[in-house]
């Protein structure tokens, strides 16, 4: 009824090609997100969506209709912007019913909407307010309520947070997670902050170059990525990344080969079978790496840097000429400069093709 | 060692002595003319001024004053149709030059231009446009409309209206520009919001951008309000305040009497009458921006 | 809102007709007609004055107001510029030209150094009277001048400054100080008060302060101060008229008396070459540097 499906879409703007053959299939009742970074096509994507730029080439269909050439007013969606675009000189009440009103909805009709709709987001206080006299949530909030009195089927999001400062994003973030329960609505999200993505999404939508990367469940797209750019953008402090060979396959595993640094890789890394001898790079993740006191089964390495978060510590480590970060957890961090042994959990590793990049 | 309040008095004795010439101008230049001219115009000054008090009664005369009287409808005729002229004319210039529409620097070039003239020189060509023998008057009966009139400038209950053309024309300009600003300063969201919302281009103009342009027509509305108080040069160019007293305004009214017939506490009287017309415009638009400052201030 | 139909399962199988767009051709028709319709109204009396200028008055007095000219001629200009008669002399209205030039150039600079004192004295070190005076200053910017002639005369008379130059210098910098302050003031406003206060720190006084550091960041505003009083102080006419004295008479003055004064037959291709010469300058920097001019407008129009 509200899932939203998108086949060969093309998108130009001027000579340049945005959006290419993209397809995407929505859920009905899932929250997607498009998540990259900037000039990637997610904001092209979602502006199509809407019908606020006209496609080239391809399909959109949303809850079963074709609304390739339809008007925005006709594709029941709403859309929250990043300002979110609340017209300044009505009040709440108005700020909902106007898109009615212009509709020619009955005044009965109108204000049964509004009522619900302002019920449910605990607008009902509000509603002689004008928008200078909210708070951003309560902003964001009648935003929404614009979108609900339309009985919209998909609801879209322009990264409606960018804007505001870390508390205030984390307290909304929260807020539109308990919405989209209590709405069971069809929501697509497009922002470029991967904490946003991985904590409001059913499914992720990694974007880049007006491709989509990878789309799976966050917990999925981060511990399996499908290439090297989409595991490198999840994750704080990045992957750590290790080019070197590969070698001897045994009933272990495979042997991996990076300067003086020797490990043998659990058959489980690999999604296919590994081309023998090849060049690959190894991506361990921060959070997969311990420190250990050095000995023969761990390698050593010294301490560089050190960041206390807080909640735990990254510490930046040269092992035998490698760069990598680890995240830990210890009562006391490390000293800088000592030397330490390096613990990794290689079954949660990946390996990628250095040419291509894709995971292997 | 904290700063020994010598030291810091001595720091700022340099700002205000660098800002006596503003004290000096605010007060003697604005405040003690003013004064001056009203402590004038209770008295019977002719040429020079007297000391003597005579109350109101230069007001009484001004009042009785046929040719004052002329004046002031003139003035609140011109100021109708020009403030009129001016806001719809500006506002529908920058809202189609908004629609993004191409050549967008030449168009605003030429509507801007005649700002960057002056007065005098409009009043000049506009004459010289209107001028019933060798003006578009002649010229559009020379292209075969006989009957074709357009002789206001030389028509006692029209003349206004020339005028205003003529000022219409300078000023339209300006108006656009302020509204074009404004409308630059709405957020391309709200367009986008509004299409989603299905309603009307025009609709969104009048609901939304009219509102939000508030500030800026209030502007536009003070400005232009006081160059009409104020007009007096495109007078002197186009009609000399003819024919006979038709086009006479206050300003100009005043500046005769000053100079030409020597009458300055007469003068002086229209010239408070004109303040305190000007003090009437601004105080209730400056009260209200102060307001509206407060109230955004308070819940920001 | 208008409900949608619900085709559960496939989708329609061909796209849905291409939205016509032809139904915005007749809007946008209409918009760029109202636009050239009102540029032509906008362009007419340039187009007039222009070609009427280089007319010879027979072409004049045939009363075609829009036929170019069958004969071109320079003659008016000339006419204009070298003999025509602004009072008693007649020796054209060069000699108006160099008037309005040697009382813009000291005006402009005089009004915009008091402009940038006052408006950085302000900002920066915000007197205790400041804001009072500066209210009352701007509301001076609104007092029609007639208000404030007669006593500005006598005083001027008294103390010997009525009808020379630097009486009529002054006048202008009095009458151009509000607007010149707040311009000033709105712009110092947007310079991050810690530039200041690193400045005072680093041993800076008052005037090294706005000599050294604040004059030199404030160029922008001062090519729009330098437009807006140059166009304004140029175009002025009454100021001019009453306290510049008979021989620094400004060129619009001057305008003014020769085409209004003038005995015997109207020479209009003078007039107009006259007009046009005394619009020269503020339509030239007006045509150079438009974008800076609407800015001084919006600047100046925004009040506080």
């Amino acid at each position: 009824m509200s899932s939203v499906s998108i086949q060969q879409l093309g998108v130009r703007m001027g000579a340049a090609n945005i959006l290419e053959a993209l397809d995407l299939s929505v859920h009905e009742g899932e929250f997607l997100v498009l998540l990259g970074p900037s000039g990637c096509g997610k904001s092209t994507l979602l502006h199509s969506i809407a019908g606020l730029i006209d496609v080239d080439a391809g399909s959109i269909h949303i809850g079963g209709q074709d609304v390739t050439w339809a008007d925005p007013k006709d594709r029941s969606i709403g859309m929250v912007f990043q300002s979110y675009a609340l017209y300044p000189t009505m009040n709440v009440e108005r700020n909902m019913s106007f898109g009615l009103r212009v509709a020619g909805l009955p005044k009965q009709e109108i204000s049964r909407r509004v009522e619900r709709a302002s019920k449910m987001l605990q607008l009902d206080q509000l509603l002689s307010r004008k928008p200078s006299q909210l708070s951003g949530g309560q902003r964001q909030r009648v935003a929404i309520g614009r979108a609900l009195v339309r009985e919209a089927q998909v609801f879209l999001f322009d990264e409606p947070l960018s804007n505001l400062d870390a508390k205030l994003r984390t307290e909304l973030r929260r807020e539109l997670k308990q919405l989209h329960r209590e709405l069971g609505a069809t929501m697509i999200y497009v922002t470029h902050d991967q904490v946003e993505a991985m904590t409001l999404a059913s499914r992720v939508a990694v974007m880049r170059g007006g491709h989509i990367q990878q789309i799976g469940a966050p917990g999925e797209v981060y511990a399996k990525p499908a290439n090297m750019f989409v595991a490198g953008f999840l994750g704080s402090p990045t992957m750590n990344f290790i080019r070197g060979r590969l070698g001897e396959v045994s009933r272990t595993g495979v042997r991996f080969h990076a300067g003086a640094f020797e490990a043998t890789l659990p058959h489980e890394v690999f999604v296919n079978r590994p081309p023998l001898n090849a060049e690959v790079v190894l991506g361990v993740r921060p959070e997969h790496i311990t420190l250990m006191p050095a000995s023969e089964a761990s390698p050593g390495a010294q301490v560089t840097l050190v960041e206390p978060m807080g909640s735990h510590q990254v510490v930046w480590l040269d092992m035998q000429g490698q760069r990598i970060a680890a995240s830990i957890n210890l009562p006391e961090p490390p000293e800088l400069g000592s030397s330490t042994g390096v613990v990794m959990d290689l079954t949660r590793a990946c390996a990628f093709n250095p040419a291509t990049q894709e995971r292997l | 060692m904290p700063p020994t309040r010598r030291g810091r008095g001595l720091r700022h004795a340099a700002a205000y002595a660098a800002l006596l010439p503003m004290v000096a101008t605010v007060l003697l230049a604005y405040l003690g003319t003013v004064a001056w001219s009203v402590r004038v115009s209770v008295s019977s000054s002719r040429t020079l001024p007297i000391g003597d008090f005579i109350g109101f009664s230069q007001y009484t005369r001004l009042f009785a004053s046929e040719r004052w009287m002329l004046s002031l409808e003139n003035m609140a005729l011109f100021g109708a149709l020009f403030i009129v002229g001016c806001m719809v004319i500006g506002f529908l210039l920058a809202v189609f030059i908004d629609q993004r529409v191409k050549g967008e620097g030449i168009l605003r070039t030429v509507f801007l231009y005649p700002y960057a003239m002056s007065f005098v020189a409009t009043g000049l060509v506009w004459q010289w446009l209107l001028n019933p023998e060798l003006g578009l008057q002649s010229t559009i009966r020379g292209l075969g409309f006989p009957n074709f009139t357009f002789d206001w400038i030389v028509q006692q209950d029209m003349v206004m209206f020339a005028i205003a053309l003529a000022a219409v024309w300078q000023a339209s300009g300006l108006v656009m520009a302020l509204m074009l600003a404004g409308l630059r300063g709405i957020d391309d969201s709200l367009w986008k919001a509004a299409r989603i919302d299905g309603i009307p281009a025009w609709r969104v103009y009048l609901s939304i951008v009219l509102p939000m342009l508030g500030p800026s027509i209030g502007t536009a509305l003070v400005l232009l309000s006081v160059g009409v108080v104020k007009v007096f040069d495109v007078v002197v160019a186009m009609t000399q305040g003819g024919p006979g007293l038709a086009s006479e305004v206050p300003a100009k009214f005043i500046i005769d009497n000053l100079f030409g017939r020597a009458n300055i506490g007469l003068a002086s009287a229209a010239s408070t009458v004109l303040l305190i017309t000007v003090l009437a415009v601004l105080a209730p638009w400056l009260y209200s921006r102060q307001r509206s400052r407060q109230h955004e201030g308070a819940h920001g | 809102m208008s409900a949608v139909i619900h085709t559960p399962g496939m989708p329609t199988a061909l796209p849905a007709a291409r939205r016509p767009r032809s139904l915005l051709r007749p809007a946008r028709i209409g918009i760029y007609a109202f636009l050239i319709v009102s540029a032509a109204f906008f362009l007419l009396p340039l187009y007039v004055m222009l070609i009427t200028s280089v007319k010879p008055m027979e072409e004049i007095r045939l009363g075609h107001l829009f036929a170019l000219p069958m004969k071109m001629t320079l003659e008016p200009w000339a006419q204009a510029w070298f003999t025509v008669c602004t009072g008693l002399q007649c020796e054209g209205i060069r000699g108006g030209f160099w008037n309005s030039v040697s009382i813009v150039v000291p005006s402009t600079i005089v009004s915009i150094f008091f402009g940038a004192l006052n408006g950085y004295a302000l900002s920066f070190w915000r007197p205790k009277f400041g804001n009072g005076m500066f209210l009352v200053l701007l509301m001076g910017a609104f007092v029609p001048y007639q208000v404030v002639m007669f006593p500005l005369v006598r005083a001027f008379a008294t103390m010997s400054l009525f009808g020379t130059l630097p009486g009529i210098v002054l006048i202008h910098t009095i009458f151009g100080m509000p607007v010149m302050t707040l311009l000033f003031r709105n712009y110092y406003t947007t310079v991050p008060r810690e530039l200041f206060m690193a400045a005072r720190i680093d041993g800076g006084g008052f005037w090294r302060i706005f000599m050294q550091l604040m004059l030199p960041m404030s160029l922008p505003i001062i090519v729009v101060a330098i437009i807006m009083q140059v166009t304004g102080i140029w175009n002025d006419f009454i100021l001019g008229l009453v306290f510049a004295g008979r021989e620094h008479l400004p060129m619009t003055v001057q305008l003014n008396n020769v085409i209004n004064t003038t005995t015997g037959e109207r020479l209009y291709n003078v007039n107009m070459a006259a007009t046009l010469l005394t619009s020269l300058v503020p339509l030239l920097i007006y045509l150079v540097s438009g974008r800076w001019f609407v800015r001084g407008i919006a600047a100046g129009a925004v009040k506080g």
